[in-house]
């Protein structure tokens, strides 16, 4: 496989002085199991090799990304984008690639993770499921080895590389079902065993569950609720296109959460994962987004910065300026408390080990709706009592975090899986004051 | 490129698979975005590679690459049964492989335009025309326009002697506006939400007058800014055609997929409330809900001439006179099931692993116009184009937005209704299914963005819908 640093160069020589351009080039590979009913069903591999041009001719711009990178396919994808472009209407918000910058070291990677073959990811899953003792187990093992180039014309270079492992799974009795997840650069560091056994517990614990009643209900809400509300908020609140298009609720320097609440992205952490610069070369570095509940930054890529009149943050993503900037490396500040310390606390509640399919309403108001689902629970008088079964929301995500509604913050922050996939959040358990369940499963 | 899938197989098969079948897909793809007037995307993605299936015993393996050379696809066959040995390590029980016709054969889709030669010039100022209209309107603060086109080719080989090939044309786009209040935002969209998609050419684009909408559009975006929230009650529900097209998707064809049936995406997108028990006998709806899953429908975005196993397309009831009749179902999960295969298998370009997905789940039509509903209804709401969706792992408990609504009394359309949700449970909320209008509003409405699957894939669905009317429907759901 051609390496992606010299995809990129290939790419920009073929441009020339003809343009202004930046190439970004992804080389690598991803492998996937996935198990249900307790056996491997679906089993993948993919060789990646990806780079995408973009170029800005007297102010003109196109985008082409091709698979194909012959020496023949480059100039060919070159020739098509330069001939896009001339084509086009001038671009008013172009910012222009961004000048050479030194680039933090950042190295997310595990060697034997690059290596991992099918059999490693297939006695992960056997660990996953034999922990399930005799229960249907179902979800999947990922690794993935990437290498990424950027450089344009300019002189602005990038190169980094990274892996991941995820465990993601769930145990099924006849009636009933519980989760476990697990992610990070290591697919060593994932304990499959532990894993399978959390959620066959949950799964045990949650046979026989009763309708709840709808209503407003205190809740404790697990690391992969809490992820899937800091993706909506980061998504649709600190995307700084949306705060310039005035979709977001972000007013910066107010008091707009708990003062409990500590929001910041960081892909230098050494717990990170993914890359240290994103799809135009910026460097990324630490940005907080709340501190002790007051919105202090927005995420910007080059061309909502240059709208806000100010710099990049280090959040373009490729191909997704209509959508604007994206957070990868979001970390909430955890407490100290146990979620045994949580539940302690609350006099009628409801623990929820997870959200499902979770749509907004309203992205300025983040009202959201979605479901319970793997694990919900009562909590009465103090502690985890009866299984109910899954419920809808409907609830401002924003309003769950307002003042005086965070009681209590769990010390058991890892990476979770989100509504938007895992690895992205690395979030705690937390207790929330008021959450609103408008339906249960007879509607 | 039958040279380099046979190649593919071959290796499979020499590294021990006893069945193997492989793609090379070449897909082009053309993205064009417009907001305010200013073009802020135009790219052209061009992806190229083979992904190779083998199967031992009742263990798959699947390997993809983007290098055509003789060497990697070589190496792809053999690693796609390496994989499927390993796969074996954690195995399932036995497993047939339906029998399907082994075709050698070629299909493409009827189109008058190709997208991709129509003038670049053309498309962005439709979209800057479109998006200068709305924005005429005071209070339209975001109007955005969106065309998306695809060209794909598609060589299929397998071991038992399939040899097809594919050309497919699909296009489509729309436009929205935005108007932002206070503390909340109201939008529009033309032809719906996510736009309009068919496959075709961009003679399907021009059929739906964008620029003719674009004023009328803007306007309701503003309007429904100080239009009156809906209150919550239950009462009858009319659905225009693209609302319940969704809503087809999400409670029906979701629920139908003989994968979800049999548990094998409990842990992502999750399972059915269906049990293959009950097929033949199990309520789905009232008597005159009759849906089909037909993937020979011309123009339909579901449309195709063979599946990715290369099983031909077939038109098969689901629902017939709300009983449930049918399933979505590939040559493994239909030898399990017991039933005859589908062809309702496919696969998000080369490097995915086909899988079952919707074809075009649609509900057929019945008699009068949306006119005649409305005019027929003593007290109700009528909803228009999705604003949001949301429906629990069984696809039995959703709730579905709306971008707007108008109330109904005494045969007429009223006031205009802002944030307008209804939410149900699936078998209840059918049973309700009280009218459904006739085959001149019968739309093959095109869902371009339907997730499932690990690793992800995207798919394009076809849901054939008119307007229909539900009766006794919890509406007006907030927080």
């Amino acid at each position: 496989m051609t390496p992606a640093s010299d995809l990129v160069a290939d790419v920009i020589a073929a441009v020339g002085t003809r343009a202004e351009a930046e190439a970004l080039a992804d080389v690598g590979s991803t492998a996937l199991t996935r198990f249900a009913n307790s056996f491997i069903h679906q089993n993948v591999s993919e060789d990646v090799s990806t780079v995408s041009l973009r170029l800005a001719l007297d102010g003109r711009i196109a985008s082409a990304t091709s698979t194909v990178t012959t020496p023949d396919d480059v100039h060919r994808l070159v020739t098509s984008a330069l001939q896009l472009a001339s084509l086009q209407p001038v671009d008013p918000d172009w910012p222009g690639v961004g000048e050479a910058v030194e680039q933090p070291v950042v190295d997310h990677w595990d060697e034997a993770t690059a290596a991992a073959d099918p059999v490693a990811r297939a006695e992960t899953v056997r660990r996953f499921v034999d922990a399930g003792e005799g229960l249907s187990a179902a979800g999947y093992c990922e690794t993935a080895a990437h290498s990424t180039a950027y450089l344009n014309t300019r002189g602005r270079t990038g190169s980094g590389r990274y892996t991941t492992a995820t465990l993601d799974g769930i145990q099924q009795t006849e009636s009933s079902a519980g989760s476990g997840h697990a992610s990070g650069v290591a697919l060593g560091s994932i304990d499959a065993g532990a894993i399978g056994a959390q959620a066959s517990g949950r799964a045990e614990q949650s046979r026989g569950a009763f309708d709840a009643k709808p209503g407003d209900y205190e809740v404790v809400l697990s690391p992969e609720c809490v992820a899937t509300m800091t993706i909506f908020l980061s998504f649709y609140g600190f995307n700084g296109k949306a705060a310039e298009e005035g979709l977001s609720f972000v007013e910066l320097g107010e008091r707009r959460f708990d003062p409990a609440i500590q929001l910041w992205d960081d892909a230098t952490d050494p717990r990170a994962l993914h890359l240290g610069f994103d799809a135009e070369g910026t460097p990324k570095r630490h940005l907080g987004l709340i501190e002790s509940g007051v919105t202090t930054h927005l995420l910007h890529n080059r061309r909502t910065a240059a709208k806000a009149g100010t710099t990049s943050t280090g959040h373009a993503a490729s191909g997704a300026d209509a959508f604007g900037a994206f957070a990868t490396n979001l970390f909430v500040g955890e407490g100290a408390e146990t979620v045994e310390d949580l539940v302690s606390g609350v006099e009628r509640g409801i623990y929820v080990s997870t959200f499902n399919y979770c749509r907004v309403l309203d992205p300025k108001s983040l009202v959201v709706t979605g479901l319970t689902r793997n694990g919900t629970f009562m909590i009465e008088n103090g502690r985890i009592t009866d299984p109910v079964t899954n419920l809808r929301f409907t609830q401002s995500f924003i309003d769950a975090w307002a003042d005086g509604s965070v009681l209590g913050i769990g010390g058991d922050a890892r990476f979770a899986d989100s509504e938007f996939g895992p690895s992205l959040v690395h979030a705690p358990s937390m207790r929330l004051a008021s959450w609103r369940f408008t339906g249960g499963a007879e509607g | 490129m039958f040279d380099e899938a046979t190649l593919a197989v071959q290796a499979a098969l020499d590294a021990g698979a006893a069945y193997s079948d492989a793609r090379v897909v070449v897909a082009r793809q053309e993205t064009i975005n417009v907001q305010n007037q200013n073009l802020t995307e135009f790219d052209r993605t061009e992806t190229a590679g083979v992904g190779v299936r083998a199967l031992i015993g009742s263990s798959w393996g699947f390997a993809s690459t983007p290098h055509l050379d003789h060497a990697s696809v070589r190496a792809a066959g053999e690693r796609a049964t390496e994989i499927a040995k390993a796969s074996a390590l954690v195995p399932g029980s036995p497993m047939e492989f339906a029998d399907v016709p082994i075709e050698q054969g070629s299909w493409e889709t009827p189109f008058e335009e190709n997208p991709l030669d129509v003038s670049q010039s053309e498309k962005v100022d439709l979209l800057v025309g479109v998006t200068a209209t709305a924005q005429e309107v005071d209070g339209v603060a975001i109007a955005t326009g969106n065309l998306t086109f695809w060209d794909t080719d598609v060589w299929f080989v397998s071991s038992q002697g399939h040899r097809l090939h594919q050309h497919r044309v699909e296009s489509g786009g729309g436009f929205d506006a935005t108007a932002i209040g206070e503390s909340e935002t109201q939008r529009r969209s033309y032809p719906q939400s996510f736009g309009q998609f068919e496959t075709g050419g961009y003679e399907t684009v021009r059929a739906w007058d964008y620029q003719g909408n674009a004023r009328r559009i803007a306007e309701e975006a503003v309007a429904l800014l100080t239009a009156a929230e809906m209150e919550e009650r239950e009462t009858a529900l009319v659905l225009e055609g693209s609302q319940l097209a969704l809503q087809i998707h999400e409670s029906v064809g979701h629920a139908i997929e003989l994968d979800r049936i049999l548990g094998w995406e409990a842990a992502f997108a999750g399972t059915s409330h269906l049990d293959l028990a009950t097929l033949g006998t199990h309520r789905y709806g009232s008597e005159i809900m009759n849906i089909t899953a037909d993937a020979t429908l011309p123009g339909a975005l579901g449309t195709f001439g063979y599946d990715d196993e290369g099983t031909p397309a077939q038109a098969v009831d689901i629902v017939k006179d709300g009983i449930w009749v049918g399933v979505l179902s590939g040559r493994d999960s239909a030898a399990i099931a017991g039933l005859p295969p589908g062809g309702m298998v496919r696969a998000d370009g080369f490097s995915r692993l086909p899988m079952v997905r919707m074809t075009n789940v649609g509900i057929l039509p019945g008699a009068g116009s949306l006119g005649d509903i409305i005019a027929d209804t003593d007290d109700g709401v009528y909803m228009a184009t999705n604003r949001s969706w949301s429906i629990d792992d069984k696809r039995l408990n959703f709730q579905f937005g709306c971008e707007i609504a108008w109330e109904i009394k005494n045969g007429e359309l009223g006031r205009m209704l802002k944030n307008p949700t209804y939410t149900g449970i699936t078998p209840q909320f059918w049973g309700t299914l009280d009218r459904i209008a006739g085959p001149d509003e019968w739309v093959h409405w095109g869902t371009p963005n339907c997730g499932k699957g690990q690793p992800g894939q995207i798919a394009h669905t076809g849901h054939s819908a008119s307007p229909g009317r539900f009766s006794n429907v919890r509406v007006g759901v907030r927080a």
